[in-house]
């Protein structure tokens, strides 16, 4: 059965990415996750606050079915096709249990930010809304995600999703060996 | 029947994004330390086969399944918006673990703190509307 447990390898996973995009763009819209976010916002009312959130969000309809899509997609491969596991390079972990982090190799996510014994801890709750609220604001600000530029804009050769894409790579950078020693030690 | 199709490319992508692991805190965490070719050989053969695809589209002007133009239109020009935008985005996936889409499969997978980091991108696109004619562009 491990066959069906078993990650997908990198050229396995890549290529498939680029046909959920070419199936997209023959369907005639664009790959591009972050404007759920903003299509929510429009869909409880947000326009009442801001322009930026009037607009036909039912236009967006099919993105936000593509958003149900994924969750279901999470349920289907975390109940019935994974272990829930993920394994990484041993020097990593190591590195990880310096900061606390030894749920490695034993978890998909770290149970020490995702349990909820650690939404207890005001600071992982901090974590995770300001984790959250930097990809809302940086991919609306941008423009785009890893979807809508590192996928999509970089595939169209577009100069300005290579300059948000060094940009997400700069601040992954900076949190991992810079935030990350403050935070966790 | 399009209500069908996009759910179903959303669960083909959801399942994609889950077994590849992309959805993974840790596989996030390995990229940014440079500790394995996973997260690099997931992107790079995508960009490739997406770059390529889409070359071949412009050569022969192929259309989509409507006969319409395909969505390829190209981006504002600036660098601001990019640069500031791009770098706030990459410290929010590292120190959250997780981009949009996966964000999505990992609420589905019943990761219930994921919610925490969803209100919170809900909470930054909403600031970011408010903000938006403030901010350099």
């Amino acid at each position: 059965m491990n066959w069906i447990y078993d990650p997908w390898p990198w050229y396995v996973s890549g290529p498939l990415i680029a046909l959920t995009m070419f199936i997209l763009l023959f369907a005639g819209r664009q790959f591009g996750m972050s404007s759920n976010l903003r299509n929510l916002c429009a869909a409880t009312g947000g326009g009442k606050a801001a322009d930026f959130f009037k607009f036909d969000w039912k236009k967006e309809r099919w993105n936000l079915l593509v958003m149900v899509g994924a969750a279901l997609g999470g349920f289907i491969a975390s109940q019935y096709l994974s272990d829930n596991t993920v394994e990484i390079n041993p020097d990593v972990t190591q590195k990880l249990e310096t900061y606390g982090i030894y749920s490695t190799n034993e978890a998909y996510l770290p149970n020490e930010i995702f349990s909820l014994e650690a939404l207890s801890n005001p600071a992982n709750i901090l974590i995770l809304i300001v984790g959250g609220f930097l990809v809302g604001f940086g991919a609306r600000y941008a423009g785009g995600c890893t979807s809508g530029h590192a996928i999509s804009g970089l595939s169209n050769l577009q100069l300005p999703s290579l300059i948000a894409v060094i940009g997400f790579f700069a601040g992954g950078l900076v949190m991992i060996h810079f935030i990350f020693p403050l935070i966790f030690s | 029947m399009k209500t069908i199709f996009y759910l179903v490319v959303g669960t083909f992508f959801g399942i994609l994004m889950y077994k590849s692991e992309a959805a993974s805190w840790f596989r996030i965490y390995e990229m940014f330390e440079f500790g394995s070719f996973h997260m690099y050989g997931i992107i790079g053969s995508a960009l490739i086969l997406g770059i390529l695809g889409v070359q071949l589209i412009k050569r022969f002007n192929v259309k989509t399944l409507k006969g319409q133009d395909m969505h390829l239109k190209p981006k504002n020009k600036s660098f601001y918006r990019y640069a500031i935008g791009g770098t706030l985005f990459g410290l929010g996936w590292a120190l959250a673990g997780a981009c949009p889409g996966p964000m999505y499969v990992l609420a589905g997978a019943g990761y219930i703190s994921i919610l925490v980091v969803i209100f919170g991108a809900l909470l930054g696109t909403f600031i970011y509307g408010l903000l938006r004619d403030k901010l350099p562009h």
